[in-house]
């Protein structure tokens, strides 16, 4: 598969992402930061979660080590992704190529790969992770510069953009695999158990979602294992 | 407001750990995993993270309960009519925006 097709399938995820790191422009600048720092953390992290929680934490002048914790905890589902794409990926995927596409492993861009028939080719995941590259930026950029001036609950009804995406992900294939649809049930238990209750003042939400993660994945590989996949 | 190099070392901290989370286990693990447990884990692993990424703070997403619910509604009957990403995700924002306009009058 080409960079073409693979910058073609990224284009309803750039676009995701183009409202979500618009959000997080407007924050960044409203928090004190210039719009050309806001735009080189999208730049250089393209994450929304380790994002949030690191632009938290340097606004609050916290230590570079609570910064790196905060970041390890949050984005180490990244690791358990980069696992599969990588057992999905074709001998084009040498030392430097997986240098510079483990740099965009994100849940959106991960779940387009791994839900691919064929395996994964450098020039496709490559393609894949330009455009919302492009998206994430210029989303930030244009949060940061415009923000201001959009009337506040339509940058509230944009926040929504993110979590919608995750269930044109998730809910289709539930369809056709019903012990798809447990293990994100139990998941999603879990994750709203820590909510509602007390454990929501110890447990973060990136440490909730590595634990209901590794729990729920965990139940399901005991209780429907694959036969081949 | 904060100095520029103080700036650049929460930077290099923060997405240096982020890009070796992301890259270290591409590198090392090569070879094709045959364990079947390991397999099936890898398998459910992406929609379990989702899941838990999803719910329940969609419904907050917002800033309203109200329009986080009617637009994960409207988000999840088109994810079922298998949908794309665009038409998902914008059709949730449009519905959150007309619940929040409506509100308004």
């Amino acid at each position: 598969m080409t960079i073409k097709q693979g910058m073609k399938d990224g284009i309803p995820i750039a676009l995701g992402y183009h409202s979500v790191s618009f959000t997080f422009g407007l924050m960044a600048v409203a928090g004190g930061l210039k719009v050309w720092q806001a735009v080189l953390i999208s730049a250089a992290n393209l994450t929304s979660a380790g994002q949030l929680a690191g632009l938290d934490i340097m606004l609050a002048s916290g230590s570079m080590a609570e910064m790196a914790l905060a970041q390890f905890i949050i984005n180490l589902r990244y690791s358990l992704m980069s696992i599969a794409v990588s057992q999905k990926a074709d001998e084009s995927m040498t030392v430097p190529a997986r240098l510079g596409i483990g740099f965009g492993i994100t849940d959106e861009i991960f779940a387009l790969a791994v839900g691919q028939h064929e395996t994964l080719g450098r020039r496709y995941m490559t393609g894949l992770i330009i455009t919302p590259f492009i998206g994430w930026t210029l989303g930030t950029l244009m949060g940061a510069v415009l923000g201001s001036i959009l009337p506040s609950f339509v940058v509230d009804a944009l926040g929504i953009a993110l979590y919608a995406m995750f269930l044109a992900i998730i809910i289709p294939p539930v369809r056709v695999d019903i012990k798809v649809a447990a293990v994100i049930l139990i998941s999603a238990a879990l994750s709203c158990i820590r909510y509602y209750t007390p454990l929501k003042g110890v447990i973060s939400s990136g440490f909730t979602i590595i634990i209901a993660s590794i729990a729920a994945s965990t139940v399901g590989a005991l209780l429907f294992s694959k036969e081949n996949k | 407001m904060m100095d520029n190099k103080l700036f650049f070392t929460y930077l290099i901290v923060m997405a240096g750990v982020t890009y070796l989370v992301r890259t270290v286990p591409l590198l090392i693990f090569r070879k094709k995993i045959e364990n079947r447990f390991i397999k099936s884990f890898l398998f459910y692993m992406p929609y379990a993270v989702l899941g838990s990424m999803t719910f329940p703070t969609i419904i907050y997403s917002t800033g309203d309960m109200i329009s986080g619910i009617i637009g994960m509604l409207v988000g999840a009957v088109l994810a079922f009519k298998n949908k794309s990403l665009m038409t998902v995700a914008a059709a949730a924002c449009i519905a959150a925006l007309a619940v929040k306009l409506i509100m308004m009058i």
